[in-house]
């Protein structure tokens, strides 16, 4: 086969998915930030909500998300991004409202916001990126740092007696009613990209129909803050973060039935 | 439908306007001296009848930014709060106006600083008008001085942000929050469809519907001449709406020897101060600024000349007097009677004052 | 026709109530009116009062240093209203529990056996409508006939069977007034 046949439309198996804008994202080689950004623009499109999708974007690395997914955004301020989805969604009720947070956003300042919406039941979609860093103001310590894992502001290590506890918060959320479903992802391998997207898929599919809180967490590499290749990133998350953090299912209302 | 004559306190007629202007949304956190207004909205339960949206938020932070969500997408939302939750609405206050958002925020003031009192207080006066956010913004601030101005300024502060994209604020003490007098209720407007809201707000977020192009409201712009350039698009709006907006009451300026200045409730008891002077023989007029941003500078520079002296009381220690001060250029004794803590002083009071700083020094 | 009031008593005396029964009366008159409150934690125990001023006129302060009529339900707030009266206004106190009555000379003094009469009408919640049935007799700002005007506006349906026995209440504090 030619290259002139590769590129012929009737031989395309893969696109840029069109909700993906063609801004160079200012995200670091080897960061999930890259793929979440894309499963969410693919699931927007299939899922025929390029009309109606509203994003609330975060402060933190992501802050700039409304630049690459073509759909309408607000840029909250710092971990009040569930409170402004919160009343986007109470006042347009037929749109598809999500968050995108990362863990100091979501889980550190956004605690109490992120607590009380998934408690009311709003809604609403999150997607929480968890790196157990913080990647955008460089590399500082973030709730969901490990015990012993080395930040600029734990340079020797976190250690619980100064700094406390790693900070899980997605099995807290799974037990307040309000949630319909809590799921742990990842997307460091195709079938975990696979298995991310449809997580995504379904929770802004229980936005639409009104069933609740949804929260979809990627446990997620930040090779930058780490001080590590992506390659050696993604196995000391396998072999790290997977422990404190395991993937799968911590809720699902559907899957009881 | 045209209504009838009703009592109420300044709280309730505050809830029944938003509801009669056809609010989109109400988003607070009780605290008191206001807690009325979400009590008599969640009385009034409009959902069931205009569709507005009424919400009790986990805190004041959260309210503030649910309010924000709401004026990005076009919507007709607000919040009232009292004095230490309006310090929590700051950073919301300076994302919005960074944002081009218009919302209306209340501010029902009690004394501080600190958890402070319930009782009245003007003391907030700078936090409004001077921004107490970070950053270089303004918000309108109206001050009403009765329960049938409570009423008539929430729908005159919606008009207003939606005329210049800012943020609006009632500005007002728990004593005008708390009294019941005669008010006539606006009658009720319907709610904008979407359709309105696309025509009206063509920046909002609402989903790309027939797919135009994406909406983005943020106040982040870390290019430098860009964030410039920011904010010579707000001042110019500041500029504007100090040109067009300024509202004050005057009574009896022409023919006087001494000027009082008041807002609020203070403009009330001053009014009885002018009764009580006038029986005495010592004449005095009343400049009662509506707007306390943008200032009434020229109405009351006008007003002074040719007078003895100015007086200013205020539930403070001293804020609106530096901007009386700038407004006649310290041409003329300006003087400062002020009440903190919570206690409001009597009209005889202010006499006394009036006469041992201005006539009797 | 000006009326500048203060009523004074315990939280929970139905102070608050009974001012707002005479806003609501004035209004049916179609008079300017406020009524003004002490808000707060005072409400549920402490000492309550309200200010109401009736006026045909735009009223423009709605605190008060001095009254034309000042009501007193207890000794605190007796000892604190006493001298806010206005030279020739007048002050009605229920005597109940009083044990230093009032000693100006230059007002109307009326002490009134209201707690005593709601006793005697076998039901204490009679109180407050006996004591503003005193004060329309002492100066007649309202007709008996608005109050019970403004009674109907603000109670809801299922208490209107109430109005008889308040109508009776209100009479009966007028008897209490003895020139």
């Amino acid at each position: 086969m030619e290259n002139n046949d590769i590129i012929r439309p009737e031989n395309l198996v893969y696109k840029r998915p069109a909700l993906l804008s063609e801004n160079h994202m200012h995200y670091c080689p080897g960061c999930s930030h890259g793929v979440v950004h894309k499963l969410v623009a693919e699931v927007i499109e299939e899922m025929g909500l390029a009309e109606s999708a509203i994003g609330v974007a975060p402060v933190g690395c992501a802050v700039f998300a409304y630049n690459y997914i073509d759909i309408d955004w607000m840029e909250a301020a710092h971990g009040r991004a569930t409170a402004m989805a919160t009343a986007a969604k109470r006042l347009q009720p037929d749109k598809l409202v999500f968050t995108y947070q990362g863990d100091g956003d979501f889980s550190a300042i956004g605690t109490c916001e992120s607590i009380h919406s998934c408690n009311r039941g709003e809604n609403i979609a999150i997607i929480f990126i968890n790196n157990a860093i913080y990647g955008m103001t460089g590399g500082q310590m973030a709730p969901t740092t490990l015990l012993g894992q080395k930040t600029a502001t734990c340079p020797y290590g976190r250690r619980a007696d100064l700094n406390g506890y790693p900070l899980a918060i997605t099995p807290l959320l799974a037990q307040l009613d309000g949630t319909c479903y809590v799921t742990r992802q990842s997307v460091h391998k195709p079938a975990n990209v696979r298995k991310a997207k449809a997580a995504i898929k379904k929770a802004f599919q229980n936005s639409l129909d009104g069933k609740g809180t949804s929260v979809v967490e990627i446990v997620a590499t930040c090779n930058t803050g780490w001080k590590l290749t992506p390659e050696k990133a993604n196995l000391w998350m396998e072999e790290n973060m997977f422990a404190k953090y395991p993937l799968g299912d911590l809720k699902d209302v559907d899957a009881k039935k | 439908m045209k209504d009838q004559v009703t009592l109420m306190k300044g709280n309730e007629a505050l809830a029944m306007a938003m509801i009669r202007y056809g609010a989109d949304g109400y988003f607070g956190y009780p605290i008191t001296p206001q807690s009325e207004v979400l009590e008599k909205l969640e009385e009034e339960m409009p959902w069931d009848t205009t569709g507005m949206v009424v919400l009790q938020a986990e805190s004041e932070v959260s309210a503030i930014n649910m309010v924000y969500a709401g004026a990005c997408c076009g919507k007709a939302v607000c919040t009232s709060t009292s004095s230490p939750g309006f310090s929590l609405m700051q950073e919301g206050m300076s994302y919005m106006s960074a944002s081009e958002v218009p919302a209306l925020v209340i501010n029902v003031m009690r004394g501080g600083p600190g958890l402070g009192t319930i009782h009245p207080s003007q003391a907030d006066y700078f936090q409004a008008c001077k921004g107490g956010g970070h950053g270089d913004y303004h918000p309108i601030v109206l001050a009403p001085s009765s329960v049938q101005e409570m009423a008539d300024f929430v729908g005159l502060a919606w008009d207003l942000a939606f005329k210049y994209r800012c943020v609006s604020m009632i500005l007002v003490d728990g004593l005008i929050g708390q009294m019941m007098e005669k008010v006539v209720l606006p009658e009720q407007k319907p709610r904008r469809t979407e359709d309105q809201i696309r025509e009206q707000c063509p920046w909002a977020i609402n989903g790309r519907k027939g797919m135009r192009p994406k909406n983005i409201i943020t106040s982040l712009e870390l290019d430098d001449d860009k964030m410039e350039a920011n904010n010579e698009r707000f001042q110019a709006t500041y500029r504007e709406i100090e040109k067009n907006e300024v509202r004050c009451e005057l009574v009896n300026t022409d023919d006087c020897d001494y000027l009082m200045v008041a807002f609020g409730s203070m403009a009330r008891i001053g009014m009885k101060t002018m009764e009580l002077a006038a029986e005495e023989g010592i004449k005095i007029g009343l400049v009662r600024p509506i707007t306390l941003w943008p200032f009434p500078t020229k109405e009351i520079a006008e007003a002074a000349k040719g007078k003895k002296g100015v007086f200013v009381p205020e539930l403070s220690c001293g804020q609106m007097i530096e901007d009386v001060k700038l407004a006649v250029e310290c041409k003329l004794p300006v003087e400062f009677y002020g009440r903190t803590g919570g206690n409001v002083p009597s009209p005889e009071e202010l006499l006394d004052a009036l006469k041992n700083k201005l006539i009797n020094k | 026709m000006k009326a500048e009031i203060v009523i004074a008593g315990f939280g929970g005396q139905g102070v608050l109530s009974m001012g707002k029964i005479l806003a609501y009366s004035g209004l049916m008159e179609d008079k300017e009116v406020s009524w003004l409150p002490s808000y707060g934690p005072e409400q549920r125990g402490g000492t309550a009062n309200v200010t109401v001023i009736l006026n045909d006129e735009r009223i423009s302060s709605p605190i008060l240093n001095s009254y034309d009529m000042v009501v007193v339900l207890n000794q605190q707030s007796l000892d604190k209203f006493e001298s806010k009266v206005k030279p020739g206004g007048i002050l009605i106190y229920d005597n109940y529990g009083i044990h230093m009555p009032p000693t100006r000379k230059d007002i109307k003094v009326y002490s009134i056996a209201a707690t005593e009469a709601s006793i005697e009408m076998k039901n204490s919640k009679t109180f407050n409508m006996i004591v503003l049935g005193a004060m329309l007799k002492a100066n007649p700002m309202v007709t008996i006939e608005s109050v019970l005007k403004g009674l109907k506006k603000t109670l809801p349906e299922r208490h209107w069977h109430l109005l008889p026995l308040n109508e009776e209440a209100l009479k009966k504090g007028a008897t209490l007034i003895n020139d």
